[in-house]
């Protein structure tokens, strides 16, 4: 049959933008992954996947009559635009957080407040990165910072973390071998303090030498720090920041108080604060007011201190509880056990690929996170992280045993055929990226 | 009204929709969610649809499939007129939903029970329509796991391959949206393969790759006439219509109807109403096929509960042949609504 006698067909572009795209919208597509999570916030499954911070103790009932106050008194300004760097108020009140981690030489104009410290790393990436230019980050690394390093096309280049943290060694080396390469190297990023997703911290020891390399190198530092406060017994940690005015510092309300909020800040020296303040304006006009009037509201009228360590307890008894979940049930897979925070990076057996894995887990009706999320390249298949953040220790429990059980089986069919499970497509990060710390807001 | 036809080419809009209930009075349920791997792909398909009946002035509820759901169905409070089970994978292609529907007499939208069930197992599905509709179908094995466990991995893919040839396809033998899915060119591909579909479930079909053109041919039955909607050719970049072409908007391209000779498309409709009849399906489906290297279609499964997404293939086959979603979906309801069918068995 001859081409002139087929019928005149239509095409039907299943989008018809599809060609107008920027290059970097190319890795944003639709993955099983992400489909699989969608099960993960049903209440029959015991999700080990979220890092969502558990909320149930937030004196609510109490705080919305200060919130209520707050509208009567200041609605005028709270529903108003904004500063782009932030509500004055809120920018004095982060000093006293901060001094918790040894930072006492900023003022309130050297903070910058955020929408989340997703848009600080916007922000940062934004003001300082071409494509192509390259950024330092350990390895395994927060898929959120992943995911926007991604967007502005830059070369993320593995820097080696150990129980200790980063591995100064691995950080001079990377920082040699690229500008060997001709590369720009634009900044460290790091997450010293119950790393996500490896759950280490950095040793105090390593600190003031991973601040030497920076400083000898002129390489900018970028230090991240959500979960500086939830050291399990109290501690906390001098901030790479508390030691060096010249480095960028992001913290966050949205693992202590209240994630719905989108409230964070940054500290930066003079010169990339006020690019940063520019940049802000550009992208968001301004931080929410009402937000930061909210945060305020809490932190003027309650003990939030008193607070942060009621959670530091919880979180510690639901860490032992999978601790000695993993010890009893899952004693071949090997993991650090963390000293705060919300993570453990569980290494699985040899041969299993955690993201193969998944659609088991989910069946078996357990979701955890694929370590494939955390790494630009594919790699990670040999981790997974699990957050015991969120569920109760008995949910954890019954977690791990399910999981337990779907690793067996993985491992007699991986075992069975003799090979590895399924590669990793190359793609897989910016869909893992979305599914890491939001509920289905389908679901009921 | 237009005259309904058995098939339909694309043409200037339809209106299909009678517009004789008293809409805004006539509950519509639309069951979606659940526990299968599909979740995310039902709760969209339902709320794309359940978006149409509102548009057309239904009173459209949504439910997920959850404990609270049967007390939903048989309070006098709650109960809708009519169901519409939009869920995808097991519970809802399986019949298990509709079972369920039918106990709490509630007339639904889809195949009964036992029909879902024979056309969910796609090895039964392509058996029945090979041998009753008189339908190719690729040629291919149902292993479970526990075959390969006790007759050896390596002698049973020598076999494979030696039966069937090179490439294959590998799929759990239920399932949908290609999850657990490989294309395989080579022998040593196989291994990985069936690793990746038994973590899906835990028989594999594996079905010789037909090398061709990739149609899907979509049936609504509206007043007891089966409207075929034109075939839809299926074109990816990388010849793999996977989960990240099925559900992300980019540049896999559809064309309508398929580009193939007028024979070859009579042939379709005609293996799609085949396949629709010797299953018993009712009321909608979607029928897939490769079109070999002679134009002969080649069943390769049917659907019962098909994606209706905004980039699933049945919408996308109804617009490009005019007819408005709305008036289309609102039609199907009347003409389930108009059956008065007792389902108490």
């Amino acid at each position: 049959m001859s081409d002139s006698e087929k019928l005149t067909s239509k095409v039907i572009k299943n989008d018809p933008w599809y060609d107008s795209y920027a290059d970097r919208a190319e890795v944003m597509r639709a993955s099983e992954i992400r489909a699989l999570f969608a099960v993960a916030s049903r209440p029959e499954v015991v999700s080990l996947a979220g890092g969502m911070p558990y909320l149930e103790y937030m004196p609510f009932k109490e705080l919305s009559e200060h919130i209520a106050k707050m509208i009567v008194d200041k609605g005028d300004i709270a529903w108003q635009y904004g500063s782009a760097q932030g509500d004055p108020h809120l920018r004095e009140s982060v000093l006293e957080i901060m001094k918790l981690e040894h930072i006492h030489d900023v003022q309130p104009d050297d903070v910058v407040i955020t929408n989340g410290s997703q848009n600080a790393l916007d922000l940062i990436t934004r003001i300082m990165c071409n494509p192509g230019d390259v950024i330092l980050a350990e390895a395994p690394n927060y898929v959120g910072a992943l995911g926007v390093f991604q967007s502005f096309q830059v070369d993320v280049v593995n820097v080696q973390l150990d129980e200790n943290g980063l591995i100064p060694e691995s950080f001079e080396q990377a920082i040699i071998e690229q500008r060997k390469l001709g590369k720009k190297v634009k900044f460290l990023y790091t997450v010293p303090n119950f790393h996500n997703p490896a759950g280490v911290t950095l040793s105090i020891e390593r600190r003031p030498r991973i601040i030497e390399i920076a400083q000898k190198y002129h390489v900018l530092i970028v230090e991240d720090n959500p979960y500086g406060l939830l050291g399990f017994d109290g501690q906390t940690y001098p901030a790479l920041r508390s030691m060096d005015p010249n480095i960028v510092y992001l913290s966050s309300f949205s693992k202590i108080i209240a994630p719905g909020m989108r409230v964070a800040w940054m500290v930066a020296p003079p010169g990339i604060r006020h690019k940063l303040v520019l940049a802000n304006e550009a992208s968001i006009l301004c931080p929410s007011n009402m937000s930061q009037f909210t945060i305020t509201t809490y932190l003027d009228n309650f003990d939030w201190k008193k607070q942060i360590n009621q959670y530091r307890g919880m979180y510690k008894e639901r860490c032992e509880a999978m601790d000695s979940s993993l010890r009893e049930l899952m004693p071949y897979c090997t993991w650090n056990k963390p000293k705060g925070g919300f993570y453990i990076w569980l290494r699985i057996p040899d041969g299993l690929n955690s993201r193969a894995m998944l659609p088991r887990a989910i069946t078996a009706k357990v979701a955890y996170v694929a370590g494939t999320g955390f790494y630009m390249n594919g790699e990670g298949s040999d981790h997974m992280r699990l957050s015991f953040c969120y569920p109760t220790p008995e949910r954890i429990k019954e977690g791990i045993r399910r999981l337990a059980s779907v690793v067996d089986a993985e491992r007699k069919t991986v075992e069975l055929f003799g090979t590895s499970t399924v590669q990793t497509p190359q793609n897989s990060l910016r869909t893992e990226q979305q599914i890491l710390d939001t509920p289905d807001p389908s679901a009921k | 009204m237009a005259q309904m036809h058995n098939t339909v080419e694309p043409t200037a809009e339809k209106n299909v929709a009678r517009n004789s209930f008293d809409r805004k009075n006539t509950k519509v349920l639309i069951i979606c969610g659940g526990l299968s791997h599909e979740r995310d792909i039902s709760l969209s398909s339902g709320k794309r649809v359940g978006g149409f009946l509102e548009e057309a002035g239904w009173n459209v509820a949504y439910h997920d499939m959850d404990s609270e759901l049967l007390g939903y169905l048989q309070s006098e409070k709650t109960r809708p007129d009519i169901v519409w089970p939009l869920l995808h994978g097991a519970s809802g292609e399986d019949g298990s939903i509709r079972d369920i529907l039918e106990m709490v007499d509630l007339p639904y939208i889809g195949s009964r029970a036992k029909a879902s069930r024979t056309a969910w197992g796609k090895p039964v599905a392509k058996n029945v329509v090979r041998k009753l509709g008189n339908v190719s179908t690729p040629r291919s094995v149902t292993l479970p796991e526990s075959m390969f466990r006790e007759l050896g991995v390596h002698k049973i893919i020598d076999l494979l391959i030696s039966s069937l040839g090179l490439p294959l396809f590998v799929k759990p033998t239920m399932g949908g949206s290609a999850l657990g899915c490989t294309f395989v060119h080579t022998a040593d591909q196989l291994p990985q393969a069936m690793v990746g579909c038994f973590a899906y479930g835990d028989v594999a079909l594996i079905e010789q790759a037909i090398e061709g053109t990739e149609v899907s041919v979509s049936i609504l039955e509206i007043d007891g006439n089966p409207v075929v909607l034109p075939p839809l050719e299926i074109v990816t970049p990388n010849g793999t219509y996977d989960y990240d072409a099925r559900y992300t908007p980019g540049p896999t391209d559809f064309y309508v109807p398929a580009r193939v000779s007028p024979n070859t498309l009579e042939s379709l409709k005609q293996a799609a109403l085949s396949a629709h009849r010797t299953l018993s399906l009712r009321d909608i489906s979607r029928i897939d096929f490769i079109v070999d290297s002679n134009g002969v279609p080649q069943f390769l499964e049917a659907n019962v509960t098909p994606g209706m997404t905004d980039t699933s293939l049945l919408p996308q086959a109804a617009i490009a042949a005019g007819y408005d979603l709305s008036d289309l979906y609102s039609a199907l309801v009347e003409s389930v609504l108009a059956q008065n069918r007792v389902t108490i068995r």
